[in-house]
């Protein structure tokens, strides 16, 4: 049996795998927005990032398996300015990941705007990583900016594992950056990628990542869905290469897994364009390659075709070995399992579908 | 003293919240007695920089504090604070 938190604009759903296909089975935080769902799968702790309209942004985690819910500290700025010298405020908490095996009390946490943080206590406190907060393309040289958010924002850290100290955190807007040394120093590692919003396409930084995972089968192979198209890198991001379709789909989007097994295959559920921001011809595809993006083919059964609007944004794609789900903006969540892709509607008439996890 | 009520929607997150009564000659003395009885609940009333967050209002006597950024309002004894939260769609 498989458990998939659903992070939703209006709670927290979790389901569960049964015979009759994935089922929900509790509800928690009705009413609010879950932004962030991560399963610490060292501890088994579910952290829930948690959005109020009134209240600001609350973490909280479970070490019960949602049974009973503790809230913890957020992470503050505590006085560190933004470029426009106003003071930086925790605006949402968008990711977390652990800090790996060997640190097993350090947890990685993104925000906007633009915030890494860590803990060393198991999320009792977290701190500013100040090496990224003040490095210079952002302090300095202004290249990181707003997009689709007034601020810069961390969506995304990958944490390799086989060296903890090794560490990308992919930031929307401003591109990927890689430390080898536990996030003492960071450096850009966007070359390849294009920035057609720019003046400059090839700059250093100003790129716009839309998720970064990291293969599971071999650590150095990074993938991204980028603002720009969808890009993999086989030397742990020392060069994107471009492995966007010819015929423009898969090229813009947010959603995307890799398969744990073959480096090679990946998922993305395109969008059509910053614009819009509709499923290319109104139909819901998911897209697949088996082959480092040379090519690309539709794994789209079960998908409604025609009249869609439902696109999937980035959190809220994922797959566990053979259970893949993913959840649109218009709150229908759908899985299928990975030898036989054949989607399946586990539930409709939710809210808007932020994240998912797979337990 | 000053009397301070909240909105029941605080009661969610703080079950055992009831009217306070607490001394404080602005705002922000009367909001430091609060989150003294009430620990964590200044994290949901203002934000990090000690301002109070867009979506809570304050009023004294009835009327809506001025100074959102530093509560540094007159507050004098037998006033009422309440605590709301502002009404948004959504």
């Amino acid at each position: 049996m498989k458990t998939a938190l659903v992070g939703t604009a209006k709670g927290l759903i979790v389901y569960t795998t049964t015979a009759n296909g994935l089922q929900p089975e509790t509800i928690h935080f009705t009413g609010f927005a879950v932004n962030m769902v991560y399963i610490d799968e060292r501890s088994g702790w579910w952290w829930v990032g948690v959005a109020h309209k009134h209240w600001g942004q609350k973490l909280h985690y479970s070490d019960d398996q949602g049974n009973s819910w503790q809230e913890t500290e957020v992470p503050t700025f505590l006085g560190a300015e933004l470029p426009n010298g106003n003071q930086a405020r925790l605006r949402q908490i968008w990711c977390m990941q652990h800090g790996g095996y060997d640190q097993p009390n350090v947890l990685w946490l993104g925000t906007d705007p633009g915030g890494l943080f860590c803990s060393d206590d198991s999320g009792k406190t977290f701190s500013l990583v100040e090496s990224l907060w003040n490095h210079a393309s952002r302090k300095s040289q202004m290249q990181w900016f707003g997009a689709g958010s007034d601020y810069p924002f961390i969506h995304s850290i990958v944490v390799d594992p086989e060296d903890s100290q090794h560490v990308y955190v992919a930031v929307s807007c401003a591109g990927v950056f890689e430390s080898v040394d536990g996030g003492k120093s960071w450096r850009p590692r966007n070359q390849g990628l294009v920035a057609a919003y720019l003046p400059n396409p090839h700059v250093e930084v100003g790129h716009d990542p839309h998720r970064l995972v990291m293969a599971k089968s071999n650590h150095r192979v990074l993938w991204q869905q980028n603002h720009c198209g969808v890009f993999y890198s086989a030397n742990g991001g020392k060069h994107w290469q471009d492995v966007s379709a010819t015929d423009g789909i898969p090229y813009y989007g947010f959603a995307l897994v890799v398969d744990e097994k073959d480096a090679g295959r990946a998922w993305v559920i395109p969008v059509e364009s910053d614009e819009q921001r509709v499923a290319p011809g109104l139909q819901l595809n998911v897209y697949e390659t088996k082959n480092f993006g040379k090519s690309w083919h539709t794994q789209s059964e079960g998908l409604p075709q025609g009249s869609v609007f439902d696109i999937v944004l980035r959190q809220a794609f994922t797959k566990k070995n053979e259970l893949m789900v993913f959840g649109t903006t218009n709150g229908n969540l759908y899985y299928s399992y990975q030898k036989s892709i054949r989607w399946k509607l586990a539930s409709t008439h939710l809210t808007k579908i932020n994240t998912i996890n797979i337990v | 003293m000053t009397k301070v009520r909240f909105t029941a929607a605080l009661t969610r997150f703080f079950p055992g919240l009831k009217e306070l009564n607490v001394e404080g000659s602005t705002v922000q003395e009367v909001l430091d007695q609060v989150s003294s009885e009430m620990p964590g609940i200044a994290n949901y009333l203002l934000e990090e920089d000690g301002s109070l967050r867009k979506h809570v209002n304050i009023f004294v006597k009835d009327r809506l504090i001025k100074d959102r950024n530093t509560l540094s309002d007159k507050v004098h004894s037998q006033d009422e604070i309440l605590i709301y939260q502002a009404l948004s769609g959504g």
